[in-house]
Parts: structure tokens; sequence; C-alpha cells
């Protein structure tokens, strides 16, 4: 029993990173109506900026302070050269778009940063400790921890200052968005923004663990299955599919795995993801898309 | 909520001057230029497809026109970006609902406010005590115009389930909220019953006298246009063939044969 318990709230803790991944596509989706290929480059350049400043000397806040503010600019520029211009056109223009930045943001991390791998200490130990007699890993516990703080803060703004009601109004009619004067572009630029700092938390966590390298902008990857899970367009989706597919692959791995050799982690979240597309193509939070001919 | 009284008061609130519009070739508008007042009630009608949508299109920005110009409080434009015509003050509804549908009623409302914030986004999130004040007097305001369109019972259920003529409703209190100078209504009468369009034009009356907004209206039943409004401007095929008072409507050979002979 103790092994089930620890197998499943390992995976579940571990589900969180995914979630907190998959909230920075939900955000840009929700908003713009696209799917961010670029949302792992984002991550990594975020990671990298953070933990380049921490090396050259700066103090923990300072660094996050500075990395947000370029964040923030990162935005308000890729509003400007890519979707500003691209506005109007087909989800799929926009899709290859992001695909291009994915790139450029790539290509710029590593000419300003290099290429080599930074160590991340974030102050907390990665060793296990024991609730009651489970055993957990205390990182794990942390980085859960800082997920739902985060998805309850946005799920703040949203709900309670009107700019967050201008986003949840972009996101259901952008037509009638802008007939009452809502400023698109500036709705934009912060959904990136927050997108922005969504990916520089899952960065940091992320590249504690492993490093921060530039396979940390894969972990779009992993994000995908938990799109498919949880719906595109839902932050609770997202929540519950990393939660799923944290504890699923887990499970799978401890139970499954020895009866056909092991190693099934990285491929039993798209297995489930497929599953689920058969079963419920718009996830399980996502809206069912109805559209009228 | 009273319009900004102006020197030009009066000149014309807004002055259509020689518009036109097509798409690949079909004339939608050709050369039209009508004057609306501040304080009055415009009704646009004409058959389907005379142009009237279009016409209000290109007053909030969505069309651009080929030629010709809008001037709107003394300030002449043939581009606007609709977000920019609603900070200068002109607010519309839609022909089919435009509503935010999975938000509720209040939310709307309080969505027809985004061109009033003035504190940004960290001091909302934060709740400083600038931005606290500021949102307890724009929700005072949504308030008000939910009590003045009788839509509090309605203030926390989400829009997308309720009653049509409620929601046309609700974008009208969306509209409103923003305390525009200029109000389009596209159809605001389109599939209510007797009662409901007699509520209804009762309420763009009220919007009218109690609050001094200028209305221009797009709408079928002549029997109510007649009635409610001060101006009318017949559209046929994208031409004028009618503007002038209920009365000179109503006596006009052109509109008759064109558009009132086939209503009886």
């Amino acid at each position: 029993m103790n092994l089930f318990l620890e197998t499943l709230i390992g995976g579940l803790l571990a589900g969180t990173m995914y979630s907190l991944v998959a909230i920075g596509f939900v955000l840009i989706y929700k908003a713009s109506g696209v799917f961010n290929f670029a949302q792992g480059s984002m991550l990594l350049f975020a990671a990298l900026t953070f933990v380049t400043l921490l090396e050259k000397g700066l103090p923990f806040a300072a660094a996050l302070a500075v990395t947000i503010a370029i964040l923030i600019l990162g935005a308000i520029l890729i509003e400007r050269t890519v979707l500003r211009p691209l506005a109007n056109r087909s989800p799929m223009t926009l899709f290859m778009a992001t695909l291009g930045l994915s790139y450029v943001i790539e290509g710029a991390a590593q000419g300003l940063m290099g290429a080599q791998v930074h160590a991340l200490d974030l102050g907390i130990e990665d060793v296990p400790i024991f609730i009651g007699d489970v055993l957990i890993s205390q990182f794990d516990l942390v980085a859960a921890a800082t997920a739902v703080t985060l998805a309850l803060v946005l799920a703040l703004l949203f709900n309670n200052t009107r700019i967050g009601i201008s986003l949840r109004a972009v996101a259901d009619d952008t037509r009638a968005a802008l007939s009452i004067g809502i400023n698109l572009n500036r709705i934009w630029q912060i959904v990136w923004a927050v997108a922005g700092i969504v990916g520089l938390v899952a960065g940091m966590l992320w590249g504690a663990r492993q490093g921060i390298q530039f396979s940390l902008s894969l972990v779009v990857l992993k994000a995908l299955p938990v799109l498919i899970i949880g719906g595109f367009t839902s932050i609770g989706g997202a929540i519950a599919g990393g939660l799923i597919v944290g504890a699923a692959e887990n499970l799978a791995e401890t139970y499954v795995g020895p009866y056909i050799g092991g190693g099934i982690t990285p491929w039993f979240p798209y297995f489930l993801a497929i599953a689920f597309l058969y079963i419920r193509p718009a996830g399980l939070f996502g809206e069912r898309a109805l559209e009228r001919v | 909520m009273g319009s900004p009284r102006r020197s030009e008061t009066t000149a014309p609130l807004l002055d259509v001057r020689g518009v036109s519009l097509s798409f690949r070739g079909v004339k939608a508008l050709s050369d039209l230029s009508f004057a609306v007042a501040r304080g009055e009630i415009c009704a646009l009608i004409g058959p389907n497809g005379a142009g009237k949508s279009s016409l209000l299109n290109v007053l909030n920005g969505v069309y651009v026109p080929d030629s010709g110009e809008v001037v709107f409080r003394g300030e002449h434009f043939r581009q606007i970006e609709p977000s920019e015509a609603a900070r200068r003050g002109v607010a519309r509804t839609f022909q089919n609902n435009a509503l935010f549908r999975k938000m509720s009623t209040l939310d709307n409302v309080l969505a027809g406010l985004a061109r009033h914030t003035r504190s940004g986004f960290l001091t909302q999130a934060l709740r400083l005590p600038g931005a606290r004040r500021e949102e307890r007097e724009l929700r005072a305001r949504a308030e008000t115009i939910l009590e003045f369109l009788d839509l509090q019972p309605y203030r926390d259920l989400i829009v997308g389930g309720l009653a049509y003529g409620i929601q046309k409703r609700i974008e009208l209190a969306r509209a409103l909220v923003s305390s525009p100078t200029l109000l389009l209504l596209d159809e605001p009468l389109a599939g209510m019953n007797a009662q409901e369009k007699a509520e209804m034009s009762e309420f763009v009356r009220d919007i009218n006298r109690d609050l001094g907004i200028t209305v221009v209206l797009i709408e079928h039943d002549v029997g109510i246009v007649m009635n409610l409004s001060d101006h009318i401007v017949v559209l046929d095929y994208g031409r004028k063939i009618g503007d002038g008072t209920p009365e000179e409507i109503r006596s006009n050979a052109d509109v008759i044969s064109a558009y009132l002979g086939t209503v009886h």
C-alpha cells in the first residue's frame, strides 16, 4: 500500500510541474487562439537569463526582477513585430510564426548567453522526507506548492481585476471586445508577459532539477499530452491534466513497466493522450468547438 | 452622464459625407450623406441588403469606406479602429448579440468599462487604494445601469443561458455603461415579441431623454420606428432615398414605392 501511495503522490507532485508548463500555453491560446510553439523557448530563455544574472553576482531578488522586466519587454516586442502584423490571419499562419519565433528566441539565448549547462541552486534540498510512513521528495513538495500558488494568483487576477475581465472578454469574443474599446494589442502584451513569467517559474523549477540547458525547451513536448487531456482553454484543465499525466506515468512505470521491460515513462503520456483523443477530443475541461457554417 | 458641452453644439454630432463602400465590386453604399443632430434618435430603415449594417460598421470603424469621410464631434476621419471609436464615445450593439457568453451579466457590463481604467494592472492586482476607489466608483456605475435597465435579477447569472430579449438588454447595458456620446443599435428589437418590443423601445427612449445620448438605430418594424424616432434615413441598394421627419418620410413617394408600399 505504501508503495502505491508513494508512487501516486510522487507522480502527482511531479505532475504539477507539467501543469506549470501547460498553463503558459493555455494563457496564450485563450487570449489569441494561437498554439504557441515558442513557449518552450521562452521558458528556456527566461531560466537562462535568470541563472546568467545570478552567476554575474546579482542577488536572487534582483535577478528575478530584472528577468521579469526583460520578459515584459520581450512580450511587447513580440506583440509589435509578430502578432500585430499578422492579426486576423489564420491560426495556422500564427502557429507557423510562433515556430519561427521559437528559433529566434533559442538563437538569441544561445548567442547572448552561450550553450553550456548551468546549475541552478534554489536552496531547496532534493532529499526525500517521511510524511507518516510515506516517503516524499521535499523538492517535489516545494515545486507543487509553487505551482498551486501561481495558479491561485492567476485565478485571482482573472476574476478580480477589470483587466482580468478584459482578458476573459477577449478570449470569449474578440470582435465584441474590440467594439467596447478593449485594446487588443495591450491585452496580448500582458498575456505574453504573464506566459513568460509562468515559463520563468517553470524553467527555474525544472532547471534546478536537471540543470538549465537547451533540452529544457523540450518540456514543450511534455505539455502536449497534458493539454490534450486537460483541454487547451482551461487553466483548471491544465492543472488536472498535469496531475493525471504525472500520476499515470508514475503508476504505469511501477506496475506495468516490469512486464514490458520498463522505461515506459517517456511514451506513456502520449499513449494516454491518444486514448483521450478517441474518447473526449476537446479534453476534460476544454470547450467543444461548435462552429456555425 | 450628460454629453460634454462644446462650442459646436449647433453643428451636427455626426456628419456622414459622401461615403461609398464596396465589397469586391458589389456596391454596398454609394455616395451616402446625412447628418445626425445632437440629442436625436435617428432611425435607418430600408429593405434587407440596403446597406444599413454596413453603414453602422463604417461608423464604428469595422469597415473602412472606399471614399468619403465621417465627421464626429467636429473631428474628421475616414479610417478609425473600433477600439479608438469606442474611446471617442461611440458605443454599439450588434444584430446577432455579441456578448461574452461565458461571463456573468455584471462582468459583461464591467467589461464595457475597459476604456475607463486609469490605474494599471499592478495597482489593480495589488488592490492599492487608488485602484480600489476607482473600482468602487466603476462598479457603482455598472450597478446603476443594471438598475436602470431592470437587469438586477440577472446580475450574477451567466449570460449564455438567458432569454434572447434579456441578452439584448444586457448588450445595451454594456454599451451604455461607458457613457457614450453616440449609441449605435443594430436591430435592437429583432426577434422580440410585441411586449418585449414595447419595453425595449421604452428603454431606448429613456436612454435618449434621461441620459441625453444620441441614438442611431436600425429597425424593421416601421410602426415602432415612426413612433420612436425624430429623424429617419431610408436606404435602398446603398443609396439614400429618403431623409426627414417621420411625417415627411410617410409622404415621400420614393420611399412608399421602394419600401413602405410592401408593408401594410
